[in-house]
């Protein structure tokens, strides 16, 4: 007998169906597959890479010193250094992953923390952390990343810190309303009734309702990291080089790119790409796991 | 009414007052020093102490900042430490720039935002709603730099239509404010999309149509006004994101506003103009949720001031 006669109440709960249903969406299926790409990419950067992304070869450059267009040597062409472009493609895929994964999980991490606490405990816990994540909220987050980075010198990490402290405010106010309207159910008023301890309804009880908002969150700020380390990148004041990035590559190669436009193409399709994927798929997310989006569009 | 606006601005200048005061902490918190920067390489070590004692870099902090906001609410926002002149006077010569750039850009992503957010709602479910609303997640996911400089390549380089950067003509201003808008265009047109899609599903619709309007006479008439109220609301929040993006627009396209300014005093590590255009910013964005928050009753009544 099949599990879902064995269980009928169970049956069709989000719980089981959610990877199906995602996979029955075509365009959660498409971010999947650009993630897919670029993970694989990244993971297996030295098995797939042609060249070293930081050999400049002689041969790489025109006789006048220029880079070469895409060909079948260099596929999408060369830098102004004469290094292989599709190469340092795919090694910058390494740094925007690990500064999406980094970044996006300390800025997740540290808003989930700030919500929980401020929607749970109210009273001046509340008061002091929200008030905060306002001031946060009117800072102009570029401008301040940019001040930050600059300010600071800039390395992988440098950067990373300064993307989540940037991007934890949004995460911030989701999980504080949720868990504000989550502490006044019921529910928790019942199991608080019949004794459970303040820890045992935080991790029992409300983080698993949080769980899809943050999924959904999660995901979608991914794409934010992303964006915000190509931009700082490309200021200058991000990933240094020599150390690809998506950004410093555009950033190195920007004064060519009249006579060779393939140094900001192609890194700026693998940067909207990335962030499209994350943004399709957070979207995808948020309406398989949110019920009350059922019907809609 | 009257106490929730009072509340508000009360609100909103206690979190200019945080931000000043982060701000400042931020600014005195980094490595660099002023007085030598202002001095020059060669100066002496008693120069260097003058001028330290002059912009009163001496004292202890609580002082420092005691002094910058006392200057603030009579309007001084300091001296540029570099450029010798008035932070306040540079700004307010570079803002109608800026919001010239903004200007530009919210009638860029309203009319591309809206259109296809109307077209998608129409065509529902079809080949065409899908294809827009991927577009209008590429749209949010495409860095304003790279989108600046493809536009520059394909209509300023090899079409040759508009100027490759700078400032003064209609022709100067399109392809800045395409770039600042393309980003907002991809929030509009799901906005509207969904905003469509509801009033069309209402009772007075059904009406309208059972009256025997016209379908343009109907969509024109009844569903749009009512689906583009919300998405007027925003505008103010828009605000926000445009404060962000000048910043890397202003400085692909050379356009001479605030976020030039704000982007080269960083450089230069100019800490007076730093904290004035962050706190022009904040301002600014403080002032657009408000705003947004102020006109929602008014457009939708069921919202009510608490």
């Amino acid at each position: 007998m099949s599990e879902a006669a064995l269980h009928p109440e169970t049956a069709g709960m989000p719980e089981r169906t959610v990877l199906q249903r995602l996979l029955r969406r075509k365009l959660a299926l498409f971010a999947l597959f650009l993630i897919a790409v670029i993970v694989l990419a990244a993971v297996f950067a030295p098995l797939v890479a042609p060249y070293d992304p930081s050999e400049q070869f002689f041969e790489g450059l025109t006789l006048e010193g220029a880079p070469l267009p895409p060909g079948p040597d260099f596929w999408l062409g060369t830098d102004l250094l004469g290094r292989d472009l599709l190469s340092r493609l795919i090694y910058g895929a390494r740094t925007s992953l690990i500064i999406g994964v980094v970044a996006n999980g300390i800025a997740v991490a540290v808003g989930a923390f700030v919500g929980i606490l401020a929607g749970f405990f109210r009273g001046w816990v509340e008061t002091v952390l929200m008030r905060f994540t306002d001031l946060m909220m009117a800072f102009p987050a570029l401008l301040l990343a940019i001040t930050l980075a600059a300010l600071f010198r800039p390395s992988l990490w440098i950067v990373a810190m300064v993307i989540a402290m940037v991007n934890w405010v949004q995460m911030a106010r989701v999980v504080y309303t949720e868990t504000r309207s989550l502490s006044e159910r019921e529910f928790i008023a019942a199991e608080r009734s019949m004794g459970a301890g303040t820890l045992r309804i935080l991790f029992r009880h409300i983080l698993p309702h949080l769980l899809s908002s943050i999924v959904v969150f999660g995901t979608l700020g991914i794409s934010t990291t992303v964006l915000l380390e190509a931009t700082l990148s490309y200021l200058g004041i991000g990933v240094q080089p020599p150390t690809p990035s998506w950004g410093n590559i555009i950033y190195e190669n920007q004064t060519y790119f009249t006579s060779a436009p393939w140094l900001v193409f192609f890194p700026g399709a693998a940067i909207i790409a990335l962030a499209l994927g994350f943004n399709l798929l957070g979207d995808a997310l948020r309406e398989v796991l949110d019920p009350t989006q059922k019907g809609r569009s | 009414m009257g106490s929730y606006i009072l509340r508000r601005i009360l609100q909103s200048l206690l979190i200019l007052l945080g931000i000043s005061f982060l701000t400042f902490v931020l600014l005195y918190l980094i490595p660099a020093d002023p007085a030598r920067q202002i001095a020059g390489r060669s100066a002496t070590a008693q120069t260097v102490e003058n001028i330290r004692e002059q912009l009163g870099l001496n004292l202890p902090f609580y002082q420092q900042y005691f002094r910058y906001l006392t200057g603030l609410l009579q309007g001084d926002l300091g001296r540029s430490y570099l450029q010798k002149t008035e932070v306040g006077a540079l700004i307010v010569s570079r803002l109608p720039a800026t919001l010239l750039l903004m200007l530009g850009a919210i009638v860029c992503e309203l009319i591309i935002g809206l259109t296809m957010g109307i077209v998608a709602a129409l065509r529902r479910n079809t080949a065409a709603d899908t294809s827009l609303m991927v577009l209008s997640f590429v749209g949010v996911s495409s860095p304003q730099f790279v989108i600046g400089i493809l536009l520059l390549y394909i209509f300023a380089v090899q079409l040759g239509w508009f100027p490759i950067g700078g400032y003064g003509t209609f022709q100067h201003m399109v392809l800045p404010s395409l770039t600042l808008g393309f980003l907002g265009a991809g929030w509009y047109s799901r906005m509207m999309r969904s905003s469509m899609i509801d009033v069309l599903r209402q009772d007075f619709i059904r009406t309208a149509r059972a009256k025997g309007l016209k379908r343009t006479q109907v969509l024109f008439g009844h569903a749009l006004p009512n689906a583009l109220l919300p998405i007027i609301a925003m505008i103010g929040i828009d605000i926000g994101l445009f404060m962000s993006g000048i910043v890397v627009v202003e400085s692909v396209f050379g356009w001479p506003g605030i976020g030039q300014l704000a982007w080269q005093a960083i450089q230069r590590v100019d800490i007076p103009i730093i904290m004035g255009v962050t706190l022009v910013s904040a301002f600014a964005i403080v002032l657009g949720n408000f705003i947004a928050d102020l006109i929602a009753p008014f457009i939708d009544p069921r919202i009510k001031l608490r």
